[in-house]
């Protein structure tokens, strides 16, 4: 078969799957994750590659995530159409009058957590006391402050930046850590689980929703066929992804490579893994981009308490769940 | 015997076996010598390459050590003088281009502040001079907070100088770098509050090249790894910043690089097989701490390149070994073949003086060992073999002669007693049978009759004591004796006695014979008898009763002169039969040494009563032969049989 005719076959095809839309011309979309280039967002990278965006018409440009890119100023300032967000990060934007929609709520358990060393004797929470703990800033310390002041706990916040380097080197007793990078960063930089002692906020009464695909109400209004063939489409890479972990691993390396990102195979493996584990928490197959209301109104209860929010959004404007799944 | 009973299964002679003996027993004491002796090579070996790794990485590690000990010199001499004063801002940025300007090591050099420490106006003021001291920044600010970088915050929080985990630097050109950090402390509080941090950026690619440069054999490597296990330098780049020991370990699912791992971020150092995941090829790794960092070399020593000694002592070893046993086989080979090469000469003429040539010259053999004393052996063996054989050859014919002698006084012996039956057809009276079955000797038996005169016939038969020659002799003389003295008028019992003086008087060889002799009547059928010694006859009635004759117990002849015999009577009926024998028919045995006994021979002749003479004596030879069952005749086998018929008046 000539390079043409596979050409024109891939073409027809995609006409078929796009149905009646198929004959026009793609619709062009912008999407931005909340970080860079790693398996946390792997489904969106499959539907890509895959051609899921495509077979529904989407021409999307998926940009690179990073310090520098905040999915919430370029959803405010229009640079991108569409982007991934914590559950928290989203309320408190929306609280501040951003108007941004939840179009899809892709993780619901936190992956949050605190880790400290079994050497240092620490065995519970309450063992923190008087003790360094570092914490990530903004949304990330929500959590964790939230159940020091639940419990009662008085620690030594240490700001946190990027690495665990501190918490390796015994600066201090407890870090802030997610299940699918630092923890496994933890392990792999020579700590076995058994040294470890590992509070999962997804445990706790603070246990957060997490990434969600987010967009700003007036084009959620001008588009919504476009944002629900985006979650769709999404929610198709997600559902490949988790059934061809290789594959999607694969997919990941080529664009941390091309993003000069630090990391390896195992590293994204595992984060994948993990990501299955806080998406499909009832298990393989369960996926669902629907926020649950009681889910909603924990995170906005905990900030509201914290004081972080002045105004608490409605349930119903902050979340549409357009794939209806 | 021919050569063929010899060889059918001759098919591992002696060399061979001695050969594969000697081979299999030097094999085993090499072996084991072999072994040995590699084993002990091998430790020694393994403990010479292990110190000289140990030295090798020690002495990397050491100058490693130094490179970045310069760099921390620089950093700390930087921190002392900011805890004694701290100058203005524009005398430390002065102080730190020159310190980046005169240390071409260093990339750049940072002096990061406090929160409001330099100047309490200013959250934020990090002078930072680089690119040769050419370029000089103020770093720090809302998008540059750099409080929480981990060169700032490590060693505020530790307290100790650290070096951070290896980065990609952009702004560097990509390289990859690692920052020497010292906190400082403010010379108002006495060294008591943090004041800030001074830092000295390093590019490792000096490292790098530094432990590329490393030659460990010819395929042998280093490495390093950062205090994550992550490699900093590793021949695969692809490796170096990405990788560590644990994602490798993870990856590839090999636990034990992990353990290896662990020891080596804990600063641990050992020696340990590397089954390299890298090359996979079976290796060596020594692996110590770089001191100060954290850091970690590794040295890989390809075990091949590593074992080059032991293996070429092993071929060496192997080689000698395998050339002494190839020797060793030869000379037991030359050996054997020196004893089995005679020894197969010797054999071949055995054979042929087996088969009769005894005139072979034997083959001339070493003299002086055991195959030359077999060979003089075989040759003693020949001619006494030789000497024997002519001995045999002239004593046989010897025998031979004395044999066909002894079977010419047989013939001439028996020729004697007369064989014509029936003797006198003319004689109606009367009917005799006589017969001798000789044993294989020659024995003594005899019988005889004659006339005496016209009614007077007189039967003689006798048993001579001794077998051979001489009984057969005396057999003659006795026969001839008879003969002589047998005269009508003369009781039997006067012509034994007569017989007896003759015999008894030179008689001195002690030779005797037992008698029996009768003068039978022909007209009245009466028998004058004697017997010397004899066995006594039977008489066989017409009605077929037998009775044996009482013996009359005179002696035999021979024994002693002056010895009397009595004269019996008995008068035998027509049809009556006398039966006279020998004591071969009597004395005829079985297989199981039964004698056939009068008793037997009794109870023949009753069955046989009706018959002739010459049936009668055939037939109780015939049972005879069917009682020896084959056992062998030891002694002659001699029956007269006398019937009489009634004398010529009667019959008339």
């Amino acid at each position: 078969m000539s390079l043409a005719r596979t050409w024109l076959l891939a073409v027809a095809i995609a006409c078929l799957a796009a149905g009646p839309a198929g004959a026009q011309k793609l619709r062009k979309l912008t999407f931005l994750p909340q970080w860079q280039p790693q398996a946390q967002f792997a489904g969106f990278f499959l539907a890509e590659d895959k051609g899921f965006y495509r077979a529904r018409g989407l021409a999307v440009s998926v940009l690179t995530g990073g310090p520098n890119a905040r999915p919430s100023e370029f959803l405010e300032s229009g640079r991108a159409d569409l982007g991934t967000m914590f559950l928290a990060t989203a309320v408190s934007r929306a609280a501040a009058g951003a108007e941004l929609v939840n179009v899809a709520q892709l993780v619901h358990r936190s992956s949050l957590l605190l880790v400290a060393k079994k050497s240092s004797g620490i065995t519970g929470l309450s063992d923190l006391g008087m003790r360094k703990v570092s914490m990530w800033g903004g949304e990330f310390q929500i959590q964790p402050k939230a159940l020091f002041q639940s419990r009662g706990i008085r620690v030594r916040p240490v700001p946190q930046a990027t690495t665990v380097s501190l918490f390796l080197s015994d600066g201090v007793a407890a870090a802030s850590a997610m299940w699918y990078n630092e923890y496994h960063l933890i392990l792999n930089a020579g700590f076995n689980p058994d040294e470890l002692v590992v509070f999962f906020l997804k445990d706790t009464e603070v246990d957060f929703p997490e990434d969600g695909i987010y967009c700003r109400r007036d084009f959620l209004d001008r588009n919504p066929e476009l944002v629900r063939d985006f979650v769709l489409a999404s929610l198709e890479g997600w559902r490949y992804a988790f059934d061809h972990p290789e594959e999607a691993v694969d997919a990941v390396m080529g664009r941390a490579i091309k993003a000069a990102v630090v990391t390896n195979r195992a590293h994204q493996a595992w984060m994948l893994a993990r990501m299955q584990d806080i998406m499909e928490p009832d298990g393989p197959g369960t996926l669902s981009p629907a926020l649950g209301p009681e889910e909603y109104r924990r995170v906005t209860g905990v900030m509201a308490e914290m004081g972080l929010l002045d105004d608490v959004p409605g349930y119903a404007s902050f979340h549409r769940n357009v794939a209806g799944e | 015997m021919n050569s063929a009973a010899l060889s059918p299964r001759r098919r591992f002679g002696i060399a061979p076996r001695l050969a594969l003996l000697v081979l299999a027993v030097t094999g085993l004491v090499f072996g084991l010598i072999f072994l040995y002796s590699y084993h002990v090579a091998r430790t020694m070996i393994l403990t010479e390459v292990e110190a000289s790794a140990r030295h090798l990485a020690a002495g990397e590690a050491a100058e490693i050590g130094g490179k970045l000990m310069a760099v921390e010199k620089v950093a700390k001499n930087v921190a002392y003088s900011l805890e004694a004063s701290v100058p203005g801002a524009e005398a430390l940025g002065r102080l730190l281009s020159l310190v980046v300007e005169r240390n071409p090591e260093i990339y750049g050099s940072c002096v990061a502040f406090a929160p409001y420490a330099f100047d309490p106006g200013r959250r934020h003021y990090a002078p930072y001079a680089f690119d040769q001291g050419r370029q000089l920044d103020v770093l720090g600010g809302e998008d540059y907070d750099y409080f929480i970088f981990d060169w700032y915050q490590l060693p505020q929080e530790l307290g100790r100088p650290v070096w951070t985990e290896p980065y990609y630097d952009k702004d560097g050109g990509d390289i990859v770098m690692s920052t020497f950090a010292v906190p400082f402390y403010s010379a108002a509080s006495f060294g008591r509050d943090f004041a800030g941090v001074v830092t000295a950026d390093l590019p490792l690619e000096g490292l790098r090249q530094a432990v590329a440069s490393i030659r460990v054999y010819d395929t042998g490597y280093a490495f390093l790894v950062s205090r994550t296990g992550t490699f900093i330098t590793h021949p695969d780049p692809a490796l170096v910043m990405n990788e560590s020991l644990f994602s490798q370990a993870e990856v590839k699912n090999l636990p034990w690089l992990r353990e290896i791992g662990r020891d080596m971020v804990r600063g641990g150092s050992a020696f340990v097989p590397f089954a390299d995941p890298f090359s996979g090829r079976p290796s060596f790794l020594h692996y110590a701490p770089l001191p100060g960092s954290g850091w970690a070399i590794g040295v890989v020593f390809p075990e091949d390149e590593l074992m080059a000694a032991i293996r070429s002592l092993r071929l060496r070893i192997g080689l000698m070994a395998g050339g002494g046993l190839a020797l060793l086989i030869l000379v037991v080979v030359l050996v054997a073949r020196s004893i089995t090469g005679p020894l197969r000469s010797l054999s071949g003429t055995a054979l042929s003086m087996s088969s009769g040539d005894l005139d072979l010259a034997l083959p001339a053999l070493g003299q002086g060992d055991e195959v030359g004393d077999l060979a003089r052996s075989l040759d003693h063996m020949r001619h006494a073999l030789k000497d024997y054989i002519r001995d045999l050859t002239e004593t046989t014919a010897a025998k031979q002669r004395i044999q066909s002698e002894l079977m010419i006084a047989r013939d001439i012996q028996l020729g004697i007693l007369p064989k014509i039956f029936p003797a006198f057809p003319e004689r109606a009276e009367f009917d005799i049978f006589a017969l001798i079955e000789p044993a294989k000797a020659v024995g003594g038996d005899f019988y005889t009759f004659f006339f005496l005169d016209e009614r007077s016939f007189c039967f003689v038969i006798g048993d001579v004591s001794d077998k051979g020659v001489p009984a057969a002799l005396f057999m003659a003389v006795t026969i001839t004796l008879f003969k002589a003295k047998a005269d009508i008028g003369l009781d039997p019992g006067v012509i034994m006695a007569l017989v007896n003086e003759d015999l008894a008087a030179e008689n001195e060889n002690a030779m005797f014979v037992t008698v029996f002799l009768g003068i039978l009547d022909t007209e009245t059928g009466v028998v004058r008898y004697a017997s010397g010694g004899h066995n006594p006859p039977a008489v066989v009635r017409a009605d077929g009763t037998v009775t044996y004759l009482k013996p009359t117990g005179n002696p035999v002849l021979g024994g002693f002169s002056g010895a009397a015999f009595v004269t019996r009577e008995l008068t035998l009926s027509p049809g009556d039969k006398l039966f006279t024998y020998t004591d071969g028919v009597t004395e005829a045995m079985n297989q199981r040494g039964e004698i056939y006994s009068e008793a037997r021979l009794a109870k023949a002749l009753a069955e046989l009563a009706g018959e002739s003479p010459e049936e009668m004596s055939r037939n109780v030879v015939d049972r005879l032969n069917v009682y020896a069952e084959g056992e062998d005749q030891s002694d002659d086998i001699t029956i007269l049989a006398l019937e009489f018929r009634g004398g010529k008046n009667h019959a008339a």
